[in-house]
């Protein structure tokens, strides 16, 4: 981890209990250089985000974790297994919610189960349940255009539960959801870190948000991407929800990193 | 109570057919019937049982020639859009075919196939298919690569993401493709009954024009018109049942 120059960080990095590791990775789009060399790894049942500025190649991360892009060099690991392609350890939330526009709630929940082939009723008392944990009940049978931002959203993450993952990857799930849907939202993820008990992969361009909901900020510079710094917020982890934004080392966090990334912003 | 959209349909038939009337009974030409002259010559045609021999006879090429493009042409409209090689060697050859002079085609295709069904199926199709492959094809390569992703990271196959995704994403632009296709394919229809042999529906245009019966011929392509319709509406309820949620319109933010 020569990459990580940072003075947050604490003493424990690499041998721990990591889900997913990320070894080396570059990734070439053409001529233009998306992620050069870029190692992390990801502590089992926590949440790590993937913060930077937008272009700086979050996405490419994310879904070549996914196995939906292939690396140009270097290599995945899931539970120290080589990544070749999507697998049934994880599921992917995405940005734009991509539902399918002429499924209901209910079917679009269980699409992933679906695809694995269980059985319809099975698969929709299984969507039923998330439904229900998300907060939708009573919109099973809507379909997507009937409902808001952050409903849609929401169908995305029931969609993702339901396939019980253990790794969930999220693409900047918040960003097309009102503000106050998207403070319910990052209170919610807290309460799913909590009791899933699944690693969380988050990707988001907020400090804000990412400082509130992570146990592992790495921050990723612009093009060619790589982690400039790794952080671990460690006080207000345990504290209420309606704590966290006060207390001090929040607020320093978010202070340490708009202090790195202001070079970025032109 | 008649809701609104019906009201305002029969409200424009009401305009249209009026206004027929009225270009009969100035007269435009005296080749011109009224409205209600063509209705009573549709009644009688009816009465005799004329037309139904006659559809029996249109129909054939018609539906023939209609199955054909729609199966054919959804399925060239699928391989094409689905593969990335081939689209410059065969969207070429529909785009020639949606823009050739069909009548300047007929002797060629009388020529090799004669005069029977076989030239008709072809008329139909010529004019049907390349519509349906062209709209196929866009909508296949329009599918939104966002749930497309979707699809593979939860594990879809091949065939599930054409059959689960790609299919249903493009089925609005492949029914309207199918809309367009077959109301050319009636033109199909009629056409190669005028310009080959005349037989069915053609016939009667033909024959009543020989004999300056103009309400007959007006009855007759009053009567094509109205099954146009009543089978292009037909086709509306099935891609509403199809796909229910399509219809109102894609998610976007
Ligand atoms: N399919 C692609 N082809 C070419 N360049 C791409 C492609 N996808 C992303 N890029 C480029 O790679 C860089 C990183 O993109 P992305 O991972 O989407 O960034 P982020 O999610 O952090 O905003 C961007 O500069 C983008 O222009
Ligand atoms: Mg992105």
């Amino acid at each position: 981890m020569s990459q990580t120059n940072d003075a947050f960080e604490k003493s424990e990095p690499v041998d721990m209990d990591s889900a997913v590791s990320v070894r080396s990775v570059s990734k070439n789009y053409g001529t233009v250089e998306a992620l050069r060399d870029l190692s992390l790894e990801f502590p089992r049942g926590q949440l790590t985000s993937l913060l930077g500025p937008s272009g700086c190649g979050k996405t490419t991360l994310l879904k070549i974790i996914a196995g939906l892009l292939e690396p140009t060099s270097g290599e995945i690991l899931i539970e120290g297994k080589k990544v070749t392609g999507p697998g049934a350890d994880r599921a992917f939330v995405f940005q734009d919610f991509a539902l399918l526009p002429w499924a209901s709630v209910i079917r679009n929940v269980a699409f992933g189960l679906e695809l694995r082939g269980v059985a319809k009723s099975e698969r929709e008392a299984i969507a039923e349940k998330y439904i229900k944990n998300v907060g939708l009940s009573g919109f099973e049978k809507s379909y997507p255009h009937e409902l808001s931002g952050g409903m849609r959203q929401r169908v995305g993450l029931a969609r993702a539960l339901s396939v019980d993952s253990q790794v969930l990857l999220l693409d900047e799930p918040f960003s097309a959801v009102d503000e106050q849907n998207r403070r319910k939202f990052q209170e919610d993820m807290l309460e799913l870190v909590r009791n899933e008990n699944k690693t969380f992969i988050f990707v988001t361009h907020s400090i804000e948000e990412a400082v509130y909901v992570s146990d592992q900020i790495a921050i990723l510079l612009p093009r060619p991407s790589r982690v400039s710094e790794i952080i671990r917020p460690t006080s207000f982890r345990n504290t209420d929800v309606e704590n966290i934004r006060r207390s001090p080392e929040y607020l320093d966090i978010v202070d340490q990193i708009w202090a790195s990334l202001r070079n970025y912003v032109e | 109570m008649i809701n609104r959209p019906l009201a305002l349909k029969l409200l424009s038939a009401f305009i249209v057919f009026g206004a027929w009337e009225i270009a009969g009974r100035v007269p435009v030409s005296f080749a011109f019937p009224t409205f209600i002259e063509s209705m009573q010559a549709l009644f009688r045609l009816t009465i005799e049982g004329t037309i139904f021999t006659a559809y029996a006879e249109t129909l054939k090429p018609l539906v023939v020639g209609v199955s054909i493009s729609a199966f054919f042409g959804i399925g060239m409209g699928l391989w094409v859009g689905l593969s990335q090689r081939f689209e410059w060697l065969f969207s070429p050859i529909f785009i020639v075919m949606q823009a050739a002079p069909l009548a300047a085609l007929i002797p060629i295709l009388v020529m090799a196939y004669g005069i029977g069904l076989t030239s008709k199926v072809f008329v139909v199709c010529i004019m049907a298919m390349p519509v349906i492959v062209l709209n196929t094809a866009s909508a296949v390569r329009n599918t939104p690569a966002s749930i497309k992703d979707m699809g593979k990271s939860f594990l879809a196959t091949d065939r599930d993401i054409v059959l689960k995704i790609v299919i249903p994403a493009a089925s609005p632009v492949i029914f309207s493709g199918l809309r367009l296709g077959i109301s050319a394919g009636f033109i199909g229809a009629i056409l190669s009954e005028l310009k080959i042999t005349p037989t069915g529906v053609g016939d009667i245009i033909t024959y009543s024009r020989s004999i300056a019966d103009y309400p007959s011929m007006y009855a007759a392509i009053f009567s094509i018109i109205v099954l146009a319709v009543l089978f292009l509406n037909l086709l509306e309820r099935i891609e509403d049942f199809l796909f229910e949620g399509n219809n109102r319109g894609y998610v976007s933010d």
